[in-house]
């Protein structure tokens, strides 16, 4: 449990897993190639590696191509310049004819650290996850993302993978299996439930231990899949726990919160609190300074629970 | 101020580039350290500034395209007295108002919030647009990276500030040959800059951004230009003025060891005393 690897990492080795296996996958990055750990392909594949320079725009469009043309492409930089120059090159050219393009997104959120606010993406999940034909994936540690990124390249049509900068626990084994479309219940509790993704469901998992020992049984649901939401599990959960916590390194407008309230005000009305960025922007500083300050730890989620609590007794 | 005192005020900047990387432990050294002459010869010669207060309506703006050079922009606006020097040393920590890249909001002093590349130029020239529109004299400045070249945006402001004929407006090309992934030919190659500006209908020159005096010359034609926009294009090493810096695409964003710093310190202190 006590080792650590960036998503990132795991990107990049899983890429020469499918760089061997596939000769249709290519990848493309945008002057970021040590940072996106795209560089070891393009190492090992030069052929297949396409570094565009500074120009999201051009990176994001250029895939389109070569997926219509039958490659299947993985397109690199920080999820703020992904998401953020080149979302109508992703909206049009890319989920619009439902092209096979992978936007495999590094340095989301606020743990990005010190570069600062303006290179941290907190709307990236909403932006994508408004986008029809968008599957938007955010792994929580290596493992998940090794597989996230096996599944993208299985499935036929565009994905956003949204993964960090920050080395995080290792959680899972092999033996764990991440599905398109699925959440993965890591914890059955009958109190309430935590739904998490990204670096949250490590705190999520050390909280609802914590809360175990208080006599709260607290559900864990790992939400990788933001898109397509596995509503089953979710209102499964939520009818047994009758009340849930939302956790994500991510805006509360837009994220999984709001794609969580979105199925249960409809289907399974539940009390919530959404943990997650107060509609703010981030700032520079040390990754676990700004977890703390922006209310992203193992005690917020704490907090939140005992707050969900309240409202489910009332 | 002379040639020779822009020189020693550029040395103090790169000292304090290095100083304030090595407390934050991150940040971008190379591209701060290959802008300090232009920076230098702008704040403390070029540009009409009032540090007392930040806002003057007449000012003239300036605006740091490649936002993570906000080291060598942090340590002019300290040097000119726009903030405690001792700010310096908050660089990039939690908090503290020196951001990872410019932000207005947050520095005095800072006229546009960067970073993400390609955007600058835009920004000045709606700057160079609304004194236009307000009739006022005011100059807008805006300092570029090679490899953002590539950006489509940059183009398209280009192509704008010519057609609005912004003479008012000067940008500055770090041309240091180095992004983030190796040579800027290699990554993307951008050449040739000097035909391709021109071909957008901008007056350009080149000198060499290490030369103050070519520096000053360079403005003062820019100010000459009537009915079209200059675009300075300064041939710079990246990381200059620290000998292990110079020229390596490594040095691009990563902080200097306390040591390191420490030998780099000793380099700069060396050549400011050469200057005398
Ligand atoms: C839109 C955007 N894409 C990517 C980056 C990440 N990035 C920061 S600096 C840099 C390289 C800049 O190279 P250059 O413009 O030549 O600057 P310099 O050599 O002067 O440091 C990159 C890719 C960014 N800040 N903005
Ligand atoms: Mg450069």
């Amino acid at each position: 449990m006590a080792d650590k690897v960036a998503t990132r990492e795991a990107y990049g080795k899983t890429l020469l897993v499918l760089g061997a296996e596939n000769p249709k996958v290519v990848v493309l990055d945008a002057d970021l190639s040590k940072s996106t750990k795209t560089a070891d392909f393009g190492k090992k594949y030069p052929e297949r590696f396409f570094n565009m320079g500074i120009a999201e725009a051009n990176l994001l469009g250029t895939a389109a191509g070569l997926a219509a043309a039958g490659k299947i492409p993985f397109a690199s930089t920080f999820a703020i310049f992904a998401v953020g120059r080149a979302f109508e090159q992703i909206r049009n050219s890319i989920a619009y004819p439902k092209l096979n393009v992978k936007i495999a997104a590094t340095h989301s959120g606020i743990t990005v650290g010190e570069d600062g606010g303006s290179h941290q993406a907190i709307e990236d999940v909403a932006i994508m996850r408004a986008v029809p034909n968008m599957v938007v994936l955010v792994p929580a540690d290596g493992e998940e993302t090794r597989q996230v990124i096996l599944a993208a390249a299985k499935y036929y049509g565009p994905v956003y993978i949204r993964m960090g900068r920050l080395d995080v626990p290792l959680l899972f084994g092999e033996d764990y299996q991440f599905e398109i479309g699925k959440a993965n219940v890591l914890r059955e509790g009958t109190d309430a439930a935590i739904m998490a993704n990204g670096v949250m469901v490590s705190m999520a998992l050390e909280a609802a231990d914590e809360l175990a020992a208080q006599g709260i049984s607290v559900s864990v649901v790992n939400v990788a899949s933001v898109k397509p939401l596995d509503e089953e599990t979710i209102i499964r959960v939520a009818k047994t726990t009758k009340a849930v916590v939302t956790a994500e390194e991510h805006n509360i407008i837009g994220g999984l919160g709001s794609a969580v309230a979105e199925v249960l005000a409809e289907k399974e009305p539940t009390p919530m609190v959404r943990v997650g960025l107060k509609d703010t922007f981030g700032e520079s500083g040390k990754p676990t300074e700004l977890l703390e300050k922006y209310g992203l730890t193992k005690d917020a989620l704490i907090k939140a629970v005992q707050e969900v609590l309240l409202k489910k007794q009332k | 101020m002379t040639a020779l005192e822009l020189k020693r005020v550029a040395n103090v900047i790169r000292q304090d580039i290095i100083s304030m990387l090595a407390a934050a432990k991150s940040g971008h050294p190379g591209g701060s350290l290959s802008a300090a002459d232009i920076v230098a010869t702008l704040f403390f010669n070029e540009m009409r500034l009032n540090p007392k207060d930040p806002h003057w309506e007449d000012r003239d703006r300036f605006v740091l395209s490649k936002g993570h050079a906000a080291p060598v922009l942090y340590s002019a606006l300290a040097e000119k007295g726009y903030f405690p020097k001792e700010e310096l040393q908050g660089l990039r920590q939690t908090g503290h108002m020196l951001q990872g890249h410019p932000d207005m909001k947050k520095t005095p002093g800072v006229d546009m919030s960067t970073g993400s590349l390609g955007q600058g130029l835009s920004a000045a020239n709606g700057m160079a647009l609304a004194g236009k529109l307000d009739g006022k004299d005011y100059r807008v400045y805006a300092v570029l990276g090679d490899g953002e070249m590539a950006e489509g945006q940059i183009w398209e402001a280009a192509m704008a500030a010519a057609h609005y004929k912004l003479d008012n407006l000067t940008a500055i090309l770090d041309y240091n040959g180095l992004q983030i992934d190796g040579k800027t030919d290699s990554v993307m190659c951008s050449a040739p800059l000097v035909q391709k500006w021109q071909a957008f209908c901008w007056h350009v020159i080149e000198v060499d951004g290490h030369d103050i005096d070519a520096l000053l010359a360079g403005f003062a034609e820019a100010k000459q230009v009537k009915g079209k926009p200059t675009m300075i294009i300064a041939k710079t090493v990246k990381g200059k003025g620290v000998s292990f810096m110079e020229d390596q695409a490594g040095w691009h964003g990563n902080a200097p060891s306390l040591e390191q710093a420490e030998q780099a310190l000793k380099e700069l202190r060396e050549e400011a005393e050469n200057l005398g």
